[in-house]
């Protein structure tokens, strides 16, 4: 029997629309084999959350350079949980200081992967990720 | 088209593809002589050398790289056209590059005092960074700003805004650049108000609005608009400049967002000076003279890591627009053949990790625009990859130019890399590659067409990926992130709060307490009017039946801003008739 394939979907909140890192992410996570939905540019936390319920994802990847990652992530975080989405693994890619990164931990965040991560290890960490749950 | 097939076949003909490699008999006595028993005793390290953009390099370049290749037309003299050796006959021993450091952050008074710190320390002219909310048309109030504001540069919502932001800056003595793009009608008309509340004298004052939008479409995505009425704003500025402004320049055609975006130095080249093409098409087509607006076209291009791949893409730059300004478009005014550039070292090559190396990197890429002939140079701070630059970030920034203009003699004569074999050759390649691609886009129908198509936006995300795939593979090194990893303590970096937010929301909320609300109707209705063909009722009749109006809406711009309509007030006065634009999203 052909194992499920990993749904992932890569959502761009925010204003900003760098999406160089989402697009090879997206291209990479493909290529790895996952199925990735692509939300395009500046989705509210609304939009994405619906989006993970209508997409049945396991995975989220939020990319974020704006510096609005305390204000965007707290919010999806929350939505999902009103959705029953609390299995869904969540990630962020961009640009977070340091100091940032225990927050969003706490919200619920799975992983912060900063600026010069091999989409190797991305991938890795998705798959070791999903194989547990 | 007759002067297509012409520049075809003058770009063919200094391609390396044509003039296939005769090597010397000296040099092919080397080959057997010398280099045959060197690589038989010890290998080379790689296999094949290529650029960062992956262009091929060969071991030695000699005249036999240059066949065919004409000095007396292809090099010339600074100066002179096709101006491949600078387009001032002294460069920069005559006078330096503007040292133009790009600030901005939190609200308006923030960024006020960086750029008075900036002008204190020795930096000729300002350059704003504005923060998403006023990229995107929206003022801080905005629901879809929440976060954004102040972040990621300054926020400016209305002309108080943009008074308290040049305080104190007499605007007839600073040149001033301003990166916004979709927007850029608006918060030009601020900055003109400002002038004139100064007394400054709009035919004297100097700067640069960045206003392309066709690189948001391909790579920066920050449009509101579609392409169609963009471009008409685009040409309003143009000819409002013309009129009223001189020596200011309308736009800044860009290629460092698309290199950013992950494009080769090739496609970074090409693109841009297509758009460039693009915009002075439209104007023609407005009925406007080549040789009365394109003297105000500027460019900006990004000066990346790979350094004389850099230096070529500068040369070839001004080559290229210098033959398409005359063989496209007839131009006879040299000012509208030379080719200014502004640069900014690259952003995206700066790494989050062992961040001081940065310094070195900024360094090496400053010295390739400097070398490439640049007029103006942003180099990035250290901490670029964590976030806005601290002051002690800013001023290294800053230090890293005034070392290279005053200590390395790198100015003392003009061009210093004309001649070299490899540098020759890899500008006549870096040409012919652009050309190549500037010709594809002319059989789409142009750039807006190829945009529509998402065929620029599928060649970068394309590149961009390659060079993932490469670094993932070790096969391109990062120091610091791929190799050479060390542990390291965090850098201390600047944090914008969220208090900047609400002082912006209050700013605004007494802003339309004390403001005349007539005034904005009156001129916001004027505005939408002037920007569309109205019915009867006064509703628009719209962009959808491409029945718009060409009446230049910068007079109408400017009224509502005089009355202190806000950003978004305007903005969306101009979405009710145009509507928004929406991506293909291509990954």
């Amino acid at each position: 029997m052909p194992e499920k394939k990993i749904r992932v979907l890569i959502a761009k909140p925010g204003l900003d629309g760098h999406d160089r890192g989402a697009k090879v992410i997206a291209r990479a996570l493909r290529d790895a084999g996952m199925e990735v939905i692509y939300t395009g540019l500046r989705q509210t936390p609304e939009m994405i959350a619906s989006a993970a319920v209508q997409e049945d994802v396991n995975v989220i990847g939020l990319s974020i350079l704006s510096g609005a990652h305390n204000t965007i992530c707290p919010q999806i975080m929350k939505l999902l949980h009103e959705k029953g989405m609390d299995d869904v693994t969540v990630l962020v890619g961009g640009i977070i200081p340091e100091a940032d990164i225990p927050a969003l931990k706490q919200a619920g965040i799975a992983e912060i992967f900063l600026p010069g991560t091999s989409t190797q290890a991305i991938v890795d960490f998705i798959q070791s990720r999903t194989a547990h749950s | 088209m007759s002067d297509q097939t012409k520049t075809k076949k003058s770009a063919a003909a200094v391609g390396p593809q044509v003039n296939p490699r005769q090597p010397s008999p000296e040099e092919k006595s080397w080959q057997a002589n010398t280099l045959a028993p060197a690589l038989a005793k010890s290998p080379e390290r790689q296999a094949a050398f290529t650029t960062i953009s992956g262009h091929p390099i060969r071991r030695l370049y000699t005249e036999a790289d240059l066949a065919g290749w004409d000095p007396k037309t292809q090099l010339a003299h600074p100066g002179e056209p096709p101006y491949t050796r600078g387009i001032h006959a002294t460069m920069h021993r005559g006078r330096l590059w503007t040292m133009r450091q790009f600030a901005g952050f939190g609200t308006a008074e923030d960024t006020n005092e960086r750029f008075r710190y900036l002008l204190t320390h020795g930096q000729t002219g300002l350059s704003t960074a504005f923060d998403l909310p006023t990229l995107m048309g929206y003022d801080s109030d905005h629901p879809l700003s929440e976060g954004e504001v102040g972040k990621c540069g300054v926020a400016i919502s209305s002309l108080a805004d943009m008074e308290v932001l040049f305080d104190r800056i007499p605007l007839c003595d600073v040149t001033t650049s301003m990166t916004i793009n979709s927007p850029a009608p608006v918060i030009w008309a601020m900055y003109l108000a400002v002038a004139e509340k100064q007394g400054a004298d709009w035919k004297l004052i100097s700067g640069t609005l960045q206003n392309d939008i066709l690189k948001e479409y391909i790579a920066q995505k920050e449009y509101i608009y579609p392409p169609e009425p963009s471009m008409r704003l685009v040409v309003d500025t143009f000819e409002f400049a013309v009129k009223h402004t001189p020596k200011f320049n309308p736009i800044s055609i860009s290629g460092y967002h698309i290199r950013e975006a992950g494009s080769t130095a090739i496609q970074e080249l090409a693109f841009t000076l297509r758009d460039g093409m693009e915009y002075v098409e439209w104007a023609l087509r407005r009925g406007m003279q080549i040789d009365d607006f394109a003297p105000q076209l500027s460019f900006f291009f990004n000066a990346h890591s790979d350094f004389f791949e850099e230096i070529a893409k500068y040369r070839a730059a001004r080559r290229i627009w210098q033959r398409a300004m005359v063989e496209r478009y007839a131009a006879k005014n040299p000012r509208t053949w030379a080719l200014r550039f502004h640069t900014q070292t690259a952003g995206c090559s700066l790494t989050a990790q062992q961040p001081f190396n940065n310094v070195v990197r900024t360094a090496l890429q400053a010295l390739s625009a400097v070398l490439g002939g640049t007029q103006s140079l942003h180099t990035t701070s250290l901490d670029e990859a964590w976030a806005l630059p601290t002051e002690f970030a800013a001023t290294i920034a800053l230090r890293t130019q005034q070392i290279i203009a005053h200590e390395t003699g790198v100015t003392n004569t003009v061009d210093p890399l004309g001649g070299s074999y490899f540098v020759e050759a890899l500008t006549n390649e870096v040409e012919a590659g652009a050309w190549d691609y500037v010709h594809k886009i002319d059989a789409m129908g142009g750039m807006v067409a190829a945009i529509e198509r998402s065929y620029p936006q599928r060649e970068i995300a394309e590149a961009s990926y390659r060079y993932q795939q490469a670094l993932d593979k070790k096969e391109k090194i990062m120091v610091g992130v791929n190799d050479f990893v060390s542990a390291e303590k965090p850098l201390e970096i600047l944090q914008i709060d969220e208090t900047v937010a609400h002082r912006q929301a209050d700013r605004l909320r007494k802003l339309r307490a004390d403001r005349s609300q007539a005034a904005v109707d009156r001129t916001l209705l004027a505005l939408r009017k002037a920007a569309g063909t109205y019915t009867k009722a006064g509703q628009p009749s719209g962009s959808s039946n491409g029945q718009l109006s060409h009446e230049n809406l910068m007079p109408h711009i400017y009224e509502a801003v005089k009355a202190y309509a806000t950003l978004g007030e305007i903005c969306d006065a101009m979405r009710t008739v145009f509507g928004t634009y929406e991506e293909t999203a291509v990954t």
